[in-house]
């Protein structure tokens, strides 16, 4: 019960601070970029739930960010377009007509069905595939890196339908409401910060059914959860399909709060730095994901105006340092002090986590010492 | 005749190029199960090297050779550097190495930025390498063909010392039963260290002879990396032969792709092929079947 | 792995089992066994061109309790691996009526096949409960998963009743001494349903005392359902089984009861051969009877 009511009063003192305490302390210009921030946690949130509960390593989650963000961009270039209704870029580098496919996006209830349904769907697919043929691990973290990288290549190639590597940019307006009026960007980040506190909410409702127990049984015993009668395969596509669902509604607001998506949003670096903050923040965590993404974007925001070279070598740093030394991430070290502080006698707080800080999500380490090694492509111990 | 012969020779180039890329990775991922980001950085350091070496020793044929040697090297000896301190401490977390090689892959390239500058930088080709050779009709880049002949020659050495030295009966060793190995008196560490030494090092190589394909820069690795994983994955872990078919049928699938549709579409398709081949064989090309793992 | 040695008494405290749970768990009209027999044919797994299992016909019908013995690298744990799905195997196994060569494992743990490991996996970091409840539940349906788990269900709460393990139902399984997590297993198995058993060497590393629980458990289960027990352990098949099959490279060597097996000089000669090693004192019993 205590532990409900410290969910609730964390739940309304997240929202105090960021629906009151933001707005009334934060000038437009730091409110829009805490907006954005917003929108990368959403990523890290559903990265959390498939990489540290779902032991999962989603290097491209880009992808599904970005067909959000191209999704909402091509809606918002069609709504800007003038008499013609051809978007500004395509009369630049193209023939000056819009290619059938990008029609249906006119109509904004389609873009919102499919930012939601598109991204989801082709991680269900793509998910189905590879985990129902047992393809985990590193492989899994090959093909979906992979897969970030020809979505990035395929966006720069076809500039004349994409914008190339500028990527969508220079909106006017969204859903009606012009995006140079302050009042509307305010309204922007209320939205990304209602939706946030949503996805947290799901994602805490999700990790404390029986199927987040079940979830984090596939991670740790794939082949064991296969014994009882279950197919893995089913329960890690659905936490794999909600991460890429919540990558999308991410990237569909980004696109609006920064004005601009590009592949540099999308590609193999983009993705692999999504991961950062949730290293940092606690993969397994709930919040920790969240409060990870937020810091780590507002330390490159802030780093990288004045030293761009040194960030880069921080952000090194911190993939170096928190992932080798601390695995559990920054949301753990009070455990680990207090594990310290307390002594050998206290051991069931750590709940079975080995002294040596291997994290559980390597779903390689336990399993069942006979199986045969052809049947199982994702080990590579 | 002539068009199929071009693309046969289009794809082979890719594919030896993919297959130095990638032959590096097949040690220390195939062999050892490390997932090392920062292979493609170690390709980087390689051709940085061929660029050095060009500023010291005048002439282009001999600095190439000198390169090569000295790429090794410097690939070698930055993968032992970051075996003994990093990679040594994770080889029970496969997943999370990736993320620090990744740290280390950046750091790197933000290193050749702050030393070399961002712009890309170019070496001179020897003068026995420029120009073409006409085969079966066909003028081919005598570049491509000596990449296409290093990677064969570096395909060949690596599998004989697999075969044949008592470090690759060593590393075969390891690979197969890590516990047994070191009860039996082989210590896993030196093996460890050597194999990465030796990974790292083939990776400094084909950095040499990317600097014959064009300009390099700080993330010329980058640009490798991803289809390099791919080829060790679709070839299956812990056998070069796998790797180097797959180096090959890639290279090929890509290059006809590119010439049906375009190279961005072309690179799509084969992702879309590489998903659906692992549908067939998730193994890969070539396994090694064994009752256990352990 | 947490370190069993240094688990304080004081957390896990000291279990028994209670075969009178056992009861709730496993209650069911004996008609729904009737037909419930583990039928082997001239099954063959194959790795690589090295045969392990060659040829194996095996017969247990509910009721019995058989043990699997034989030498290692007999093909013991191979043939519980290719009932389940995780070897490929030619030839035919059935169970209640199904074929399950060919089946994937999920599947053929829905026909009522449950099995343990040589390792005893459980889920370390969900706690003893979790992992029963994950055990019990998978037929349940997409709404019932999405909720919270609000009550126990009653055949959880038998079951943990049943291994002794009730007054650590909320610790983390990881936590739990070696022989508690094969008793967890054993009930994983039970609230699971399966109708057949198979558990690969479930007593190592057990003390007398729970060998001798563990066996008398494993008899009550076994007048209801069919199980196969891999074990290394002689005197702990003297005790319970109610037949042995053994096996010699791939192949059966021997069938019958304890006595008839003893008695076998084929059986005599392969465990005496080798009975410089250690598995060799313990099998040099059972041809010195």
């Amino acid at each position: 019960m205590t532990a409900r009511l410290r969910l609730w009063g964390g739940f309304a003192v997240a929202a105090v601070l960021l629906f009151v305490v933001a707005p009334g302390a934060l000038s437009d210009f730091r409110l829009n970029l805490l907006a954005k921030f917003l929108c990368l946690a959403m990523v890290a949130v559903g990265i959390g739930l498939a990489w540290g509960r779902g032991g999962m390593l989603t290097l491209g989650q880009g992808v599904f960010f970005g067909l959000g963000g191209y999704l909402m961009a091509m809606h918002l270039k069609l709504a800007d377009a003038g008499p013609g209704g051809v978007p500004d870029f395509m009369l630049l580098y193209g023939d000056g007509t819009v290619p059938g496919w990008w029609e249906p996006f006119r109509d904004p209830v389609v873009t919102v069905v499919a930012i939601l349904v598109v991204p989801t769907g082709l991680a269900a697919l793509l998910g189905l595939a590879v985990f129902k043929r047992r393809v985990r691990g590193a492989y899994f973290a090959i093909l979906s890196q992979a897969l970030a990288a020809a979505f990035a290549i395929l966006l720069i190639g076809q500039q004349k339908v994409t914008g190339g590597t500028n990527g969508l940019n220079g909106f006017k307006s969204f859903f009606g409401f012009t995006l140079a009026d302050p009042l509307n960007k305010r309204m922007l980040y209320f939205i990304a910060a209602g939706v946030l506190l949503a996805m947290v909410a799901a994602t805490r409702l999700l990790m404390r059914s029986r199927y987040g127990e079940l979830l984090v049984a596939v991670r740790d015993q794939e082949n064991r959860v296969r014994f009882l009668g279950y197919d893995p395969a089913g329960v890690k596509v659905v936490a794999y399909a909600t991460a890429a669902c919540f990558a999308a509604i991410g990237g569909a607001l980004f696109t609006p709060i920064v004005g601009i998506i590009s592949p540099a949003d999308v590609g193999v670096v983009a993705s692999i730095a999504f991961l950062v903050g949730v290293a940092i923040g606690g993969r397994a965590t709930l919040l920790g994901p969240v409060l990870g993404a937020v810091a780590v974007s507002w330390a490159e925001t802030s780093l990288s105006e004045q030293f761009p070279s040194f960030w880069t070598y921080f952000q090194g740093a911190l993939f170096i340092g928190v992932v080798a030394f601390l695995p559990n991430g920054l949301a753990t070290l009070g455990q680990v002090w207090r594990r310290r502080r307390a002594g050998p006698g206290i051991r069931e707080d750590e709940s079975g986590q080995p002294d040596d800080g291997t994290p559980r999500s390597a779903p390689e380490a336990s399993l069942p010492a006979d199986a045969p090694a052809d049947a199982l492509p994702g080990r590579t111990a | 005749m002539d068009a199929l012969v071009s693309q046969l020779f289009a794809g082979l180039s890719l594919g030896s190029v993919l297959l130095l890329a990638a032959l590096g990775l097949a040690l220390t991922f195939g062999q050892m199960g490390v997932i090392n980001m920062a292979h493609g950085e170690f390709m980087m350091a390689g051709a940085y090297t061929a660029y050095v070496v060009q500023g010291i020793v005048a002439d282009a044929g001999v600095s190439l050779l000198v390169s090569l040697v000295v790429g090794f090297l410097v690939g070698g000896l930055l993968g032992l550097l970051l075996e003994v301190t990093l990679i040594s401490r994770m080889y029970r977390r496969p997943l999370d190495t990736l993320l620090v090689t990744f740290g280390v892959a950046l750091v790197l390239q933000q290193a050749a930025r702050d030393v070399f500058g961002a712009p890309n930088v170019d070496v001179r080709a020897p003068a026995w390498l420029s120009g073409a050779v006409q085969v079966l009709g066909v003028g081919v880049p005598k570049t491509r063909l000596f990449i296409l002949a290093l990677a064969a020659v570096c395909l060949a050495a690596l599998a004989l010392v697999l075969k044949l030295t008592p470090l690759g009966r060593r590393i075969r060793a390891t690979v197969q039963n890590r516990d047994l190995a070191e009860t039996s008196g082989i210590s896993t560490r030196a093996t460890d260290r050597l194999t990465f030494f030796v990974g790292s090092g083939v990776a400094g190589v084909a950095g040499v002879a990317l600097t014959l394909l064009g300009s390099i820069g700080p993330t010329l690795g980058t640009n490798y990396i991803v289809d390099a994983f791919l080829v060790v994955v679709v070839g299956g872990i812990g056998q070069l032969k796998g790797a180097a078919i797959a180096a090959l049928a890639l290279g090929l699938l890509q290059a006809s792709f590119e010439y049906s549709t375009t190279a961005s579409i072309a690179k799509v398709l084969v992702f879309v092929v590489i998903v659906a081949f692992l549908q067939v064989r998730p193994q890969g090309l070539v396994s090694v079947r064994s009752r256990s793992l352990a | 792995m947490t370190d069993d040695v240094t688990t304080p008494a004081s957390v896990l405290g000291e279990g028994s089992l209670d075969p009178q749970a056992l009861e709730t768990v496993i209650a069911a009209p004996p008609s729904r066994f009737r037909h419930d027999y583990l039928e082997v044919r001239d099954l063959r797994v194959v790795f690589d061109g090295f045969v392990a299992v060659d040829g194996v016909d095996l017969t247990v019908t509910q009721g019995d309790l058989r043990f699997l013995i034989g030498p290692n690298g007999a093909g013991k744990t191979t043939i519980v691996d290719a009932i389940t799905g995780l070897a490929p195997a030619t030839g035919s196994v059935r169970f209640g009526g199904v074929e399950l060569v060919g089946r994937a494992s999920h599947k053929v743990a829905r026909a009522g096949v449950g099995r343990t490991f040589q390792t005893a996996s459980v889920f370390d970091e969900l706690s003893v409960l979790q992992n029963l409840d994950i055990a019990a539940g998978a037929g349940r349906g997409a709404w019932s998963l999405l909720r919270r788990r609000r009550t126990v269900p009653e055949t959880v709460d038998a079951a943990l009743e049943t291994v002794g393990l009730t007054h650590l139902r909320d610790v983390p399984a990881g936590v739990l001494a070696h022989g508690q997590k094969q008793w967890l297993e054993i009930g994983m198995l039970l609230v699971q349903d399966a109708r057949l058993l198979l558990l690969d060497e479930p007593v190592a590393g057990m003390s007398q005392a729970e060998r001798e629980e563990t066996g008398q458990l494993l008899q009550r289960i076994g007048e209801q359902r069919t199980v196969v027990v891999v074990e290394h352990d002689m005197e702990f098949l003297r005790s319970f089984a109610s037949s042995v099959t053994v096996l010699h490279q791939g192949r059966v060597l021997s069938e019958g009861t304890v006595a008839q097996v003893q008695a076998d000089p084929r059986v005599v000669e392969v465990y005496l051969g080798r009975s410089a090693g250690a598995r060799g004192s313990a099998a040099g019993e059972t041809g010195g009877e």
